[in-house]
């Protein structure tokens, strides 16, 4: 696990880039148990005035915690995380899918040891998570 | 139509204990990308002073999906889950979840407002584990999309 010593505010992690195709929307919603047909059936994400399949939100909320989780170096160092869902990552049937980019900077050290971490994720341009942090307990 | 207020404080527990299985934590961190051994191989687990495997930090989100199907079913509350969106989600560890936990978890509805003809229900699922220790309190905001006669 990262020591806290090597650790300061303003650190950057180590960045993300993932592809998600329809196949991945698939595993994680069985991975999940979400089964819900807008995140699988573009006749479905469409009747509901959505502009195809979108990734589960949960989805993009584990590739945020996995981009700190590894930095960390322990998933145990993720004490809590937290993040607003404010715009789909629409996955198109074609080519690569949709691109989810992450990136996170350590922002906050506190008494106790842990530190906070404010994560960015974008699709296609645009921010699509909202106050997305994980409160990280580094080693000693 | 709007959700009613007097179910606030209601909690609903989900049906039977969830056992943490190895192939389930495996099968969550790959649909993750995520090959960190300590999800994958018991040995790196141990070494790093886990019982067994760790479970990815969101992985809570199965059992308060499993409670929130107890919410979705009460025909009194009425929720519509195909209007249901994903607002926001938090997950607070008091100690990180392992293969072989036998955890239980219960789904507290904390909040019911209305909003621009959404109504915004805010659940709150504590799960423990056998010895009734908290392991994890995951919350979350479901906006539940109102029709066009609600707007």
């Amino acid at each position: 696990m990262l020591r806290r010593e090597g650790v300061t505010a303003g650190d950057e992690l180590p960045p993300l880039q993932v592809h998600l195709t329809r196949a991945e929307l698939v595993r994680y919603a069985g991975a999940s148990g979400d089964f819900n047909p807008i995140h699988w059936n573009e006749r479905v994400a469409r009747e509901v005035g959505l502009p195809d399949v979108i990734a589960h939100g949960m989805l993009t909320m584990g590739l945020a915690t996995r981009l700190v989780s590894t930095w960390a170096g322990d998933p145990a160092a993720v004490v809590a995380c937290s993040v607003r869902f404010t715009r789909p990552v629409v996955v198109p049937d074609e080519g690569d899918g949709a691109l989810v980019e992450l990136s996170g900077k350590v922002t906050e050290q506190h008494d106790d040891g842990t530190v906070l971490v404010a994560i960015t994720a974008r699709s296609c341009g645009q921010t699509v998570l909202g106050k997305a942090t994980a409160t990280v307990a580094l080693g000693s | 139509m709007a959700l009613d207020t007097a179910f606030i404080g209601r909690s609903y527990p989900a049906v039977g204990s969830y056992q943490v299985g190895r192939e389930k934590i495996r099968e969550f961190a790959a649909a993750l990308g995520d090959h960190d051994p300590l999800y994958h191989d018991r040995d790196a687990a141990r070494a790093a002073g886990h019982p067994d495997l760790i479970a990815p930090p969101t992985f809570a989100i199965i059992l308060s999906i499993r409670a929130q199907e107890q919410l979705a079913g009460d025909p009194e509350l009425g929720l519509d889950y195909s209007r249901v969106v994903h607002g926001d989600q938090s997950f607070t560890h008091h100690r990180p979840i392992h293969a072989g936990d036998e955890l239980a978890a219960t789904l507290h509805v904390d909040g019911i407002r209305t909003m621009g003809g959404n109504d915004m229900l805010t659940v709150r699922c504590e799960i423990t584990d056998e010895a009734g220790e908290p392991v994890t309190t995951a919350r979350s905001l479901l906006v539940v999309r109102g029709g066009e006669e609600d707007r």
